[in-house]
């Protein structure tokens, strides 16, 4: 019964999910557990990790050797299926191709949409980053603070499985006992990167990714998962036993055969299948949320990609988590005479504040990892340490020029060699080729470091989306047009970044790659290149200001939900998957409990 | 770089230019599609496979003799040729994407020019020239930062072919070895850096 075609669904669910990535993966996994029948859109195609990851496919086996194209920006062995920066037949609008005002969007058409690519980077918001009006007067506050969402930080935590530790740092908050899982042994670079930037006074601690560097607790978590409730206890159980810990190879971008890492249809789809409660439809392009007389959702409309015919699919709840864009046009396109610029948007915000995370990067050759012995520095696949934003009280007293902090991601090491192995190296070796080449290959592979900031955006009244007047996709769905636009805010944090890396590979005795980009507006990366788009729905406590309440349901429509990122009011530098999954969590349980009291 | 300026340097070198013509009829017909948004990914590719290959005989000997300069064999590995790395570039200027197409053509123009240059400093083609001459003309064109004016562009073909034989030949078996790759195999349990490196580096 799981994975059902449109004719075979079922004439009324109680709750349909629109999406299966983080955001549609935790609220179907969480209404399912719970006894709750659901109805799971996916856009994309099925998808099964176990059989069709390349785990260890080396990139002589690739087209290209695995280099980046069009059809698979991040490289051939990038898990991401039907997308990328463009989706064929599905196209966007950018209002400006300038650098600054550029909107790029990645999407995927899979079951477990980005989840399967994504860098796993697992960061939990601080207390600060729900507050961030109250603390400097920007942007706007969240409706609910970080004690509402921590038991739901640790709840998935235990679930998808986390490494990571407890270093009680500002605004970098600590889990419970047994939340975390070991973190992996750092590598030479990252232990000369983390001593070289202490003595600047710059910290780095061991990262948090959703990788299993050992078996998850079956024993114990799944009783505090769900607790009293014993089928949910041994549907996980059963679950967490079937994934296997991390063997130290293959990047997790490919997505991981033996449910290592934290992908949707790994980890959150199986026991909600195998609760009995779960449906999924895949090729079900939903376009539009539709209502009854009372005002009320009944269901969505879809389009079926297998036959080109649309359908609709019934509900006593709506759940959108198609990604926080997806979810915004989908609101949209289902404007009705009750809402003549989009369903739940009376607040006029659908579309608005839309953000990404600011994004920098510099890379370094440092002399004291040349010619080191070999090593197999394959790892957890990166991130075995970070460097979480460090300044806040020398920013708090207005001594940096810009509100919002930064984290550091870094690394280095002798990586598989790829196609850019060797590629680039004239400012090291004055041009050679030959055997004095050979050499040098051998002498400078494994002694690059790269710098990656990731900094918080302030929501600004330049960068939302709208609904384009005139491109329609090749379902005849409008399709969406992104503005965009950064403040000084970003551009210097921007700036910052790059003399913070340049710092510390100086403190490395490095020598940095390229130009050092002063210029902030030239040192950021494009919009939406991060791939952090949130808001476009944002929560707030007014109606009049924000499009959902605290417990992402929208105010216009007590019966529709938005889990995904459209509904974040600010972008901490924290990367949001984990956020997301939190919120939808905590939104699920909301459902669950209003549908026990028969408000639902 | 617009198709002015590449004819501009590319006749700047000689009015003898027998390696154009392979690009030419390429022009005339339109590259093979790519391999789409969702490829067989598990599958060993082969060269030529997703895409027919487009360089003429002339192209390919001259492609594994720059090759071999760049990367030859020595105590550790083969030369770049030895292992396939022809296959490669062909592979690569023949794709259907733009990155790729800018390269066929930054690359094709390259190997006239090496011809052409060849030509006027001893009246014989590239490959009939002995390693000493074939050298003489790549120590004026290894480094971009370096070279005279005239041989700027020829220098930017240089790196790019540089690069892409370096990408073919280190990504196979025998090129992961020659840099004493050891990872992408499974473990069942990571243990970093030995403490004696670390001791060695003062990261203890």
């Amino acid at each position: 019964m799981p994975f059902v075609a449109p004719q075979a669904q079922k004439s009324a669910y109680d709750v349909i999910v629109v999406g299966s990535g983080a955001a549609g993966g935790q609220s179907a996994y969480t209404l399912c557990m719970d006894g709750a029948k659901v109805l799971m859109l996916e856009a994309g195609r099925n998808y099964s990790p176990e059989t069709e990851t390349p785990m260890f496919q080396t990139p002589d086996w690739a087209p290209l050797r695995a280099d980046g194209t069009p059809d698979k920006p991040f490289g051939f062995y990038d898990a991401t299926v039907g997308g990328g920066w463009e989706v064929p037949g599905e196209p966007y609008v950018r209002s400006s191709e300038e650098s600054g005002l550029r909107f790029d969007w990645w999407r995927a058409r899979m079951l477990g949409g980005r989840t399967n690519h994504w860098g796993r980077i697992s960061l939990r918001n601080g207390p600060y980053d729900f507050k961030p009006r109250s603390r400097d007067g920007l942007g706007f506050d969240w409706p609910l603070e970080y004690a509402d969402v921590a038991p739901y930080y640790d709840k998935v935590e235990l679930l998808i499985g986390v490494y990571g530790s407890n270093e009680g740092l500002e605004n970098t908050p600590n889990s419970p006992p047994g939340c975390l899982l070991p973190p992996p042994t750092p590598l030479v670079s990252d232990l000369l990167i983390a001593q070289r930037a202490k003595r600047l006074g710059i910290p780095a601690i061991p990262g948090h990714r959703a990788v299993l560097t050992q078996p998850l607790d079956y024993k114990g978590s799944p009783a505090r998962l769900h607790p009293g409730n014993a089928t949910a206890q041994k549907i996980l159980a059963d679950d967490m036993r079937k994934r296997a810990a991390c063997l130290w190879a293959t990047p997790c971008g490919r997505g991981c055969a033996i449910r290592a890492n934290y992908q949707s249809p790994t980890v959150h789809l199986p026991p909600a299948l195998m609760s009995g409660n779960l449906d999924i439809t895949t090729d079900a392009m939903v376009y539009e949320v539709t209502l009854g007389r009372d005002g009320r959702t009944n269901g969505v409309n879809f389009v079926d990609r297998i036959s080109g015919k649309q359908r609709h699919a019934a509900a006593r709840v709506v759940v959108l988590a198609a990604s926080a864009c997806e979810s915004v046009r989908i609101l949209f396109n289902s404007k009705t005479a009750q809402f003549p610029q989009g369903l739940a948007n009376s607040s006029g915000k659908v579309g608005r504040y839309l953000m990404d995370t600011v994004g920098s990067g510099l890379n370094g050759q440092i002399p004291l990892l040349e010619n080191l012995p070999p090593l197999n520095e394959d790892s957890a696949d990166g991130h075995q340490l970070y460097v979480p934003w460090w300044l806040y009280q020398d920013q708090l007293a207005g001594k940096l020029g810009f509100a919002r902090g930064y984290h550091i991601e870094f690394g280095g090491g002798k990586r598989m060699p790829g196609f850019g192995t060797g590629a680039g190296m004239e400012w090291l070796t004055g041009g050679s080729y030959g055997v004095k080449y050979k050499q040098d290959v051998r002498r400078y592979y494994g002694s690059f470091v790269y710098f990656d900031g990731r900094g918080e955006m302030i929501p600004n009244d330049l960068s939302f989306c709208e609904i384009d007047p005139n491109v329609k996709d090749k379902w005849g769905i409008p399709v969406l047009r992104f503005h965009w636009g950064w403040s000084a805010h970003e551009q210097r944090q921007a700036a910052h970044m790059q003399k913070t890396f340049a710092g510390i590979i100086e403190a490395m005795g490095g020598r940095t790659q390229g130009t050092v980009q002063t210029d902030g507006a030239k040192a950021i990366a494009a919009g939406g290149s991060i791939i952090h788009e949130v808001g476009g729905a944002i929560m707030g406590s007014d109606p009049k200001s924000s499009v959902t309440n605290k417990w992402c349901q929208t105010w216009d429509v007590d019966n529709l939900f938005i889990t995904d990122g459209a509904v974040f009011a600010s972008n901490a530098d924290k990367n949001p998957t984990l956020t997301i999954m939190a919120l939808a969590w905590r939104a699920a349980d909301h459902i669950l409990e209003r549908m026990r009291r028969k408000e639902l | 770089m617009d198709r002015r300026t590449t004819i501009k340097w590319v006749l700047a070198a000689s009015a003898s230019l027998p390696l154009l013509e392979g690009r030419a009829a390429w022009a005339g017909s339109a590259p093979a599609q790519g391999y789409g948004t969702d490829p067989k990914l598990a599958t060993h590719h082969q060269s030529g496979e997703l895409w027919p290959l487009t360089l003429n005989a002339a192209q390919r000997r001259l492609a594994g003799i720059l090759s071999d300069i760049i990367i030859p064999a020595d105590e550790r590995s083969p030369g770049a040729s030895a292992l396939g790395v022809v296959d490669f570039i062909d592979e690569w200027v023949s794709a259907p994407y733009p990155a790729q197409q800018r390269d066929r053509t930054l690359v094709l123009d390259g190997f006239t020019w090496m011809d052409a240059e060849a030509v006027r400093r001893s009246g014989k083609e590239f490959a009939q020239l002995g390693i000493a001459g074939q050298r003489g003309i790549c120590d004026d064109i290894c480094d971009a930062s370096r070279a005279a004016a005239e041989r700027r562009q020829a220098a930017r073909f240089f790196a790019r072919y540089r690069d892409l034989t370096a990408g073919g030949f280190y990504t196979t078996p025998a090129g992961r070895k020659d840099l004493n790759y050891i990872g992408n195999v499974a473990l069942t349990r990571f243990d970093g850096p030995p403490p004696a490196l670390l001791g060695a580096l003062g990261l203890r």
